[in-house]
């Protein structure tokens, strides 16, 4: 059913390089944002995990992603300028370090690195992360943003099994479905537009579509040797599923990818030269010293082969089944964003489950934890989690702590100590070679 | 003796019974109340107990490890930048001392609070351990219909876990005990509110926490005692600013801490286990009962940091309190590493700032034993605040 709605893979004209073409899309983004208020574009502010993108779009609002913005600072290595002005305004050291980065954006008049980031008109905060909701009120307070929460029936329980149509299902998509009905008409006040549920059904079609090759890249890594390495190219990946996500150059980016990666893995190529250990990464990135951080397995030979990073800060579109009907745009919607919330964002709160699947599905050799104490979301269960795994499944692990921008939690040292040790260890604990291992690729293929 | 003077000591009595239940283990197997099956634990804030108490589940409001609880395992489980009240909790499930509980419940109030369903998931898999996902959004028509949903999910689990089915002539009747505890209670506030030399923030404290650890309708023979003892009380005003406390809706500031501000302030209304306090009003005890505790949610309900609802902004629900409590400042506090509590407090004093209304920032963490240092603030505080209205 999914192949039936995607193009096939044209031949690469020229080579494609995910990593130049990523940085020119995102320059794109910046330079439309910049433009947005002299084209009489209205703003919307919105995060990465449940956000309604597709009614937004189909309203023509520029989408502004403030946990893009903050993180390009890390990048950029902005971030401590931006930290500390918001930490003389009165921020606690102890919250989310994106939130500080952002309201030193906004003590700096939206002067960003990148660029001027246009005011928005409306933001979207959902519950799935609820740093999100005191961020939009924070926005609501000096800015004067008007807010909406879209509230996302979680995962509930441990074992919690949520199937597409079940009661349980159809009571959340019900409830999901009342928000964005609430919604639209608070869009159409705002830019005095008719909502067109056609216009919507054609944003979810190239949804679909990039889901769909955004699915098959993730699946490749599943080869042995991994083609990429999912905490760096993973993360130029993940910036365009956000920023494009429901547009054509998204689904360009991804199919190419897709094609590169495949190539890649019928020559045999690995990210690594030489692959010997597959790893699952389990949290957020260290934007400051990404490079740093990955260089630091790969001198051993370790790839990330998956993170769960990927899974939810992409909107959790690679939970599975999560295509959206377009012949009932809106119903749908509502079913699939209730789904991927319980599926692909809020089982974070019930980690192991997750990580133990993706454990089997990446047949990896061991998992790094990289907690960060900003963010609540992905660390505090993480300790509990480690523990669990490494009973359960006698997973060997790797505890490493920063931050996702705030240059100040680096400790180049302490870090690569722990790295060196995690790798004797498992050395000395048999972990083989792994070159002629052969894993196999799961994924579909357009036909 | 005096009538005062029987009054000074039945509220002695009752007080000293509440700050016992306080320290005390929650009930197990052999020590449950009459008519109960089980208990059923809920973390802060907002717990629609009636659903429990129908289904012969206590309600037990699981607030944390206070400052007597030796961390032994918590550390390693959760993270040293977590609040203490969720690694105290964790603690406390660790050790042991939650094992008796049939389920323990918590909510989407922060991402630390969310976690500890899954160490209840990972660690503690007999117990019924879920998050109540109430909504953040109350504003969108459809939220009590959602809500009813859940009400009603919670209701069936609850049946299945106590055996017991709960029609809904039962939970009416909950219903009407849990609404003469919440009238009870605003007596105890407009009581401090009026006359605050009457009762203490700490005795209010204390008699409101009870609740946790018993049935609403012993509550309620509780808070009657205390009531008309306090209100026959002959305790003279004395010269103190009336202020209102806020920050303490989900961790529980010591006691000490509460006892430090009553020497220097009247607290003439505060946001202390707000969850307890949640619906201010009667709950209709007509229809259906699960739409009824719904609607409630939405529509007669008090406010939190850890609350979105577009119709109480946080400084608007502050300033309220101040307002309607004839307050002359507020105490704004956080517990350490509380990531809504941080939030808002520099919020609310940037506010305050805009205002002629004084107030003062402390931080503080349930496993605090020493307060000499706040309390020497809040005395300093307390000073100015009096020349301030002398001058
Ligand atoms: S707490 Fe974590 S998930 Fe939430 S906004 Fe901050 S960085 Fe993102
Ligand atoms: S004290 Fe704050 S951070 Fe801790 S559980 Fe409560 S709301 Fe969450």
């Amino acid at each position: 059913m999914r192949i039936e709605t995607v193009d096939a893979i044209p031949p690469a004209a020229a080579p494609f390089d995910a990593r130049v073409e990523g940085q020119r899309l995102m320059r794109d983004w910046y330079t439309a944002l910049e433009q947005a208020p002299a084209r009489g574009q209205h703003v919307a502010n919105v995060f990465v995990m449940g956000n309604a993108v597709e009614i937004l779009r189909t309203f023509d609002f520029q989408l502004v992603f403030p946990e893009i913005n903050s993180l390009q600072t890390g990048v950029r290595k902005a971030s401590e300028e931006y930290i500390r002005l918001s930490e003389d305004y009165g921020m606690s050291p102890d919250v989310c370090s994106y939130v500080k980065a952002d309201v030193g954006l906004i003590l700096k008049e939206n002067e960003h690195p990148a660029g001027r980031i246009p005011k928005a008109d409306i933001a979207i905060a959902s519950n799935m992360c609820s740093t999100f909701i005191k961020w939009a009120e924070i926005w609501e307070r000096l800015l004067k943003t008007p807010t909406f929460v879209l509230d996302l029936p979680g995962q509930r329980a441990g074992n919690w099994k949520v199937r597409p149509g079940d009661a349980q299902h159809a009571a959340d998509a019900r409830w999901v479905e009342a928000q964005f009905r609430d919604l639209i008409e608070k869009c159409e006040t705002i830019t005095g537009k008719r909502f067109d549920m056609d216009r919507l059904a054609e944003v979810e079609d190239r949804v679909n579509k990039m889901v769909f090759h955004w699915n098959n890249v993730m699946a490749l890594n599943r080869v042995c040797p991994a083609p990429f390495n999912a905490m760096l190219d993973g993360l130029t990946y993940i910036g365009i599923m956000n920023v494009y996500r429901g547009a054509q150059e998204g689904v360009d980016f991804m199919r190419n990818i897709e094609a590169e990666l495949r190539a890649k893995v019928a020559r045999g190529e690995g990210r690594v030269p030489e692959e010997r250990y597959r790893l699952l990464f389990s949290g957020t990135p260290c934007y400051v010293s990404m490079r740093r951080l990955v260089e630091l397995f790969e001198t051993w030979g370790g790839v990330f082969a998956y993170s769960d990073y990927l899974t939810f800060a992409a909107g959790g579109m690679d939970a599975g089944e999560l295509v959206y009907d377009t012949s009932r745009p809106l119903e749908s919607l509502a079913e699939i964003t209730a789904l991927a919330a319980q599926r692909g964002l809020s089982n974070q709160f019930f980690a192991h489950e997750r990580l133990a699947q993706q454990i089997r599905d990446y047949d990896v050799d061991g998992i790094v934890f990289h907690g960060i104490k900003s963010c609540r979301f992905v660390s505090s269960g993480m300790a509990d989690t480690r523990d669990y795994l490494n009973k359960r499944l006698k997973m060997p692990s790797l505890y490493i702590e920063s931050d996702l921008i705030d240059p100040r939690y680096w400790s180049d040292a302490q870090i690569k100590n722990r790295v060196d040790a995690f790798f004797e260890t498992l050395h000395q604990s048999g972990g083989a070679p792994r070159a002629n291992k052969s894993v196999s690729s799961e994924s579909g293929r357009a036909a | 003796m005096t009538t005062a003077t029987t009054a000074e000591a039945e509220l002695n009595v009752v007080l000293e019974y509440c700050n016992d239940v306080r320290m005390a283990p929650i009930p197990d197997a052999g020590s449950l109340p009459e008519g109960f099956a089980g208990t059923l634990g809920h973390f802060p804030v907002y717990f629609p107990e009636e659903v429990a108490h129908a289904a012969g589940l206590l309600p037990v409001a699981v607030l944390g490890g206070g400052n007597r609880l030796e961390l032994k395992h918590a550390d390693a489980r959760m993270g040293s930048f977590v609040c203490s009240i969720c690694r105290s909790t964790a603690e406390l499930g660790l050790n042991g001392s939650l094992q008796g509980l049939s389920g323990f419940i918590t909510h989407p109030i922060c991402d630390a609070a969310k976690h500890l369903a899954g160490i209840w998931a990972r660690n503690f898999p007999e117990q019924l351990s879920q998050i109540l996902y109430l909504p953040q959004n109350v504003n969108t028509p459809g939220a009590v219909r959602y809500i009813a949903a859940e009400f009603q999910r919670l209701r069936s689990e609850l049946e299945k876990k106590s055996g017991r089915s709960v029609d809904d002539e039962s939970l009416r009747r909950s219903i009407g005990i849990y609404n003469d505890n919440r009238r009870l209670l605003r007596e105890i506030y407009a009581l401090r509110r009026d006359e605050p030399w009457k009762l203490s923030c700490t005795e209010s404290y204390l008699l409101t926490r009870a609740r946790s650890r018993m049935p609403a309708e012993e509550h309620n023979g509780l808070l009657k005692r205390a009531l008309d003892a306090a209100r026959q009380r002959n305790l003279p005003a004395q010269d103190k600013p009336r202020v209102v406390f806020v920050g303490g809706f989900c961790e529980q500031p010591p006691i000490e801490m509460l006892e430090a501000i009553d020497s220097n302030c009247y607290v003439v209304d505060d946001d202390l286990l707000i969850g307890l306090r949640w619906l201010t009003q009667d709950v209709p005890e007509a229809g259906d009962p699960i739409w009824a505790l719904a609607e409630s949610f939405v529509e007669r309900s008090a406010a939190s940091p850890v609350q979105h609802d577009e119709r109480k902004t946080k400084e608007g629900y502050l300033m309220e309190m101040i307002r309607s409590s004839k307050a002359d400042a507020a105490i704004l506090t956080a517990a350490k590493f509380c990531e809504p509590g941080l939030d808002e407090q520099i919020a609310w004093a940037k506010h305050l700032d805009n205002t002629d209304i004084q107030y003062l920032v402390l931080e503080f963490e349930e496993k605090m034993t020493s307060f000499e240092q706040m309390a020497m603030q809040l005395e300093t505080f307390a000073e100015s605040l009096l020349f301030a209205v002398a001058a």
